[in-house]
């Protein structure tokens, strides 16, 4: 019952939010110079008059400028999120044909970067100032530091150019004819080093939270308890220290979510992932702001799914959550 | 210990003040140092570096010259980067203060506000702003200060609401001073060092930010950046390396450096914190 009550809530907000973000659109169409016509043909300056007049028309855009906003997020909230007239096609037809590419690639490198972060992060804490410990920290700290779309061009040069392990560009081997489990494994072996360097940057935040958390934890009343008990060091880490320790790592994990889909578009650009993430880049070298506002849109509410699902998962791991409320 | 001792006893800190001097001083001498700017076709293009004299990191795809090329990216990366902060406190620190200390329908309105901007995909909107507005050093520094508010309004809310429940606080108020008197002159100065660490990380941050704007093309045209530089040598990434990872390493360095002058300043700052578990 809270539970249901918590998810109703939950959808309310992410309604609320994403009509504020279709107001915003809205509003970003008419901040961007030239007339909005030409902005959602695509065409600023070069298109045919018939078609502006037409455009013009059909959006409304005769119209006051309330009942324009009423009409654009209309479409909006109805799932028309205009037509791309760069590439022939309704925006959303786009989109979904590739947020599965994005999909695979944002959730394998989500769950990378979580394991790997929260294990080096135990690692750390568990031999605090010693070597491994700098070791771990001292990488963390370079990744941190390291663009992701630069980490992704190093990775290819080495892994692919030089040395010729895996695949640095696309998503299946071109006209291979794979099917079945051949098929499955070629998508894995391209999605090996977008996965990893997507998620380089993230594993390094997460290990340092669950390094932090954890030494915090680790100095409270009842781990001092369960040493005095004779647990043995390794039972009190994975029971009693980490278990509690996990709580704020997830609560940045869901957080950070949305900073995965947008990190997307550079690993999608650089690795020719067809996926959302490279229909934006594509779209801007091209100037089809319908398509940018809709990929943009889309990958809002991938946040907001990516943030409910985060927000359960919190509920199951840590019960008080929901007596609370 | 002082501040200041405390600070430079820390390795990686003054490390990273060194790394940051460096950069500051190689981006203010830019022009002396290559006086025919970062655009000028100097050589035939590829030449691989540390093979002809004068040009140590060899040329690009046009025959120009890349060290030339990173010294002029400084200058843009740390003005992207200080100038994007400095505007982003300018909105996050006044709507955290006002939200922590009013409290009740202002503390709400001002956190929903927050919430939404934080919800949105940063970098997504950053690419969003910055294709509207068309791209520019001011429309870059406008979109990186929009994302990278928010984060500041709920330490500054966070820590004023902390303060304000302090005893000096009480007597102000028993002393007769006005409510703004008491947020500026009582309450927002007992603020100011996780404001200070915050902001140190957030340059980095942005740097981060305009460097992978650039890469996507949304940089400013008439200005040479690292990021451009490894975006026109992405295609060509099989047969010249060099391209990339200069402007990259560069970019890391600075970036790194930022990082560790924000810990240092952490751990100086807050001295009792420092020996336990840095996040």
């Amino acid at each position: 019952m809270a539970i249901a009550g918590a998810i109703l809530s939950r959808l309310l907000k992410a309604a609320i939010t994403l009509l504020a973000i279709a107001i915003l659109n809205f509003f970003l169409i008419h901040a961007a110079p030239g007339d909005p016509a030409t902005v959602l043909a695509g065409e600023a300056g070069a298109a045919d008059p018939q078609m502006i007049a037409d455009l013009k028309a059909r959006f409304g855009l005769d119209q006051p400028f309330y009942v324009q906003l009423l009409q654009y997020v209309g479409n909006i909230m109805t799932l028309d999120l205009g037509y791309s007239f760069r590439q022939g096609q309704p925006v959303l037809d786009l989109i979904l044909e590739r947020l599965p590419a994005t999909l695979i690639l944002t959730l394998t490198a989500f769950w990378i970067s979580l394991l790997a972060g929260v294990a080096l992060g135990v690692a750390a804490s568990a031999r605090v100032g010693k070597f491994t410990d700098s070791l771990i920290t001292g990488t963390a700290l370079l990744f941190y530091a390291t663009p992701l779309y630069w980490a992704a061009l190093m990775a290819v040069l080495v892994f692919s150019v030089q040395l010729g392990w895996l695949p640095g560009f696309g998503y299946e081997t071109v006209g291979s004819g794979y099917a079945g489990l051949t098929r499955i494994w070629d998508i894995l072996l391209h999605l090996i080093l977008p996965a990893l360097t997507l998620g380089l940057f993230f594993m390094a935040v997460y290990m340092r939270m669950t390094r932090a958390s954890m030494l915090e934890v680790g100095q409270q009343d009842f781990v001092k308890t369960a040493r005095a008990k004779g647990l043995a060091p390794s039972i009190i880490r994975r029971r009693h220290i980490l278990r509690n320790a996990l709580l704020p790592v997830v609560t940045l994990a869901g957080l950070q979510a949305g900073q995965l889909v947008g990190g997307a578009v550079l690993t999608e650009t650089v690795f020719a992932w067809p996926g959302i993430g490279r229909l934006m880049f594509e779209s801007l070298a091209a100037r089809d702001y319908n398509t940018i506002l809709g990929v943009f849109l889309v990958s809002a509410a991938m946040v907001i799914v990516f943030n409910i699902i985060t927000d359960l998962v919190y509920r199951l791991i840590d019960p008080r959550i929901g007596q609370k409320a | 210990m002082t501040f200041w001792k405390r600070f430079i006893s820390n390795r990686g800190a003054l490390l990273g003040l060194g790394i940051l001097i460096a950069v500051l001083l190689v981006a203010l001498l830019a022009p002396l140092i290559y006086p025919r700017g970062p655009w000028a076709m100097v050589q035939r293009p590829f030449l691989v570096p540390f093979t002809t004299d004068g040009l140590p990191l060899g040329t690009d795809t046009l025959g120009r010259d890349v060290l030339a090329g990173l010294v002029y990216g400084a200058r843009v990366s740390l003005l992207v980067g200080l100038v994007s902060t400095v505007m982003a406190l300018l909105i996050g620190v006044p709507l955290g203060a006002l939200a922590g200390f009013y409290g009740k329908w202002v503390d709400e309105g001002a956190m929903r506000f927050t919430e939404f901007f934080q919800t949105i995909p940063n970098f997504a909107l950053a690419i969003v702003l910055v294709a509207i507005l068309e791209p520019s050093l001011t429309s870059i520094t406008i979109a990186i200060a929009i994302v990278s508010w928010p984060p500041v309004a709920r330490l500054v809310r966070a820590e004023v609401m902390s303060v304000t429940r302090r005893e000096y606080v009480d007597a102000a108020r028993l002393a007769g001073l006005s409510n703004m008197h008491i947020l500026i002159r009582q309450v927002l100065p007992n603020t100011v060092s996780p404001i200070i660490v915050m902001a140190s990380l957030m340059v980095a941050t942005a740097i981060l930010l305009e460097s992978s704007l650039s890469f996507l093309g949304l940089g400013d045209p008439n200005i040479m950046s690292w990021g451009f530089q490894i975006g026109a040598a992405r295609t060509v990434i099989r047969s010249a390396w060099w391209l990339s990872f200069f402007p990259g390493a560069a970019i890391v360095l600075t970036v790194l450096a930022l990082n560790l002058i924000g810990e240092g300043l952490n751990d100086a700052l807050n001295p009792h914190l420092s020996r336990k578990g840095r996040s």
